[in-house]
């Protein structure tokens, strides 16, 4: 059973403040929704709990069973989709996945490969450059990357930007598959996505 | 699950570079440019005429030093200008990335030492009675380059004016090894034996040690920052 903690979180840039005195736990199995109008901090929050910016105030644990997890053990259950976030143009898709798998510590066979494309409707352009891949299509690939590590803890920002009708129910599938057996955070202001979490986070009130 | 080591993910990294910059030949051209072009220049310069061997043993070290700083850095400023960053300190265990990046500059150093060693000889007309001797000094240089130029490529990675930083930040650092490094090659294009250049050697053996653990140590830091 895995938890994220978040204690009274708060985060300034300068004399403004982003948020401030958020606090949250989530154990796995629960999703949360974080909107808010643009510039209030949906992505800085996101970015806060992955570690990857510093809060003014305020601490981010990862539990397993009650016990902390090291920075490895974070860092193989975390996963992220986000439009910030890019794969490597000049490989392939499938040389995308077993790079990130092996950084992942995880050997991934040619048959694994087939199913993540198949499940994020890649089959048969795996072999393909990410480089000739529609905006679309690169975030499907970075929907297989996330996937494959099996992520306790799914960061998801803008989880349907750059979709088709397809790819948004796609998502929608993934989401709600992935809910059982992890902690799904979501930032968004597609009010369609926040039937797929538990609860709902509204900054900049 | 983790059925990889550091040494795995390293190799990962460092594969994925080389397959990229095969792909791209971006910062191979860039170096082998810079090299090639300065050499020509300097010869066409010179003529007939012959440079004394402590310039010569200069010039070689201007020319290597001015094609890192070309190329170098953009084992970090591709992943930044790219976008991939985020996913690969998402991913991957900050020493496998230091180790991975390491070691892809390593290889595209020694590379164009590979094909501007043959053409200074030939362009100088420097004397190449001890190549063996010079091939060690040149070995160590490029080790001493790489392990301290790394991790400033990694600080400037996410600066803007990122080329001229790299250089400044750099050629502080750098000025130890590359005055160990002129010395050593002069002594060896004289063509004195190992034991008069054993000194400069071994200071820069130290200075590789010191710069690596220095590395090793710092880069999570830097990298997350």
């Amino acid at each position: 059973m895995y938890t994220l903690k978040v204690e009274n979180l708060s985060k300034r840039f300068g004399s403004r403040r982003v948020f401030s005195d958020l606090s949250l736990e989530l154990a796995t199995g629960q999703s949360i929704s974080i909107t808010g109008r643009n510039g209030s901090g949906k992505t800085t929050l996101l970015m806060l709990l992955l570690g990857l910016h510093h809060a003014t105030q305020g601490r981010v644990n990862y539990l397993c069973n009650a016990v902390p997890l090291l920075e490895n053990d974070i860092r193989a259950n975390t996963a992220l989709v986000s439009p910030y976030l890019n794969l490597y143009d000049q490989l392939t898709g499938e040389e995308n996945l077993v790079f990130f798998a092996t950084l992942s510590g995880i050997n991934l066979s040619g048959k694994r490969i087939d199913e993540l494309l198949a499940t994020v409707g890649l089959e048969g352009r795996g072999v393909d450059p990410v480089g000739s891949y529609s905006s679309g299509m690169k975030q499907r690939l970075k929907y297989a990357v996330a996937l494959l590590k099996e992520p306790a803890f799914l960061f998801l920002d803008e989880p349907t930007s750059n979709l088709d009708v397809d790819g948004k129910l796609l998502v929608r599938q993934l989401v709600e598959s992935c809910r059982r057996n992890s902690i799904v955070i979501i930032a968004t202001n597609e009010e369609e996505d926040y039937s797929l979490t538990d609860g709902l986070i509204r900054l900049g009130q | 699950m983790d059925s990889f080591g550091l040494a795995s993910k390293a190799y990962a990294v460092f594969a994925k570079d080389l397959r990229l910059e095969w792909r791209t030949r971006y910062a191979l051209n860039t170096i082998l440019m810079f090299g090639v072009t300065t050499l020509a220049v300097v010869s066409f310069s010179l003529g007939q005429a012959g440079l004394p061997v402590k310039l010569l043993a200069a010039l070689y070290w201007i020319v290597v030093f001015f094609s890192a700083m070309a190329a170098l850095a953009q084992v970090f400023t591709r992943e930044e200008e790219a976008g991939t960053a985020l996913a690969l300190r998402l991913s991957a265990d900050p020493n496998a990335v230091y180790l991975g990046k390491l070691f892809f500059n390593l290889v595209l150093l020694s590379t164009m030492a590979v094909i501007i060693t043959p053409l200074y000889f030939i362009f100088t007309d420097a004397p190449a009675d001890n190549v063996l001797l010079f091939i060690v000094v040149l070995a160590l240089g490029i080790v001493a380059l790489c392990a301290a130029t790394t991790l400033v490529a990694a600080i400037i990675s996410r600066a803007a004016m990122r080329g001229a930083l790299f250089a400044v930040l750099s050629f502080p650092i750098l000025l130890l090894p590359l005055i160990l490094l002129v010395s050593a090659s002069d002594s060896v294009l004289l063509g004195q034996g190992i034991s008069e250049i054993l000194a400069p050697l071994q200071a820069l053996i130290a200075y590789i040690v010191v710069m690596l653990t220095a590395s090793i140590l710092l880069f999570r830091f830097v990298w997350k920052a």
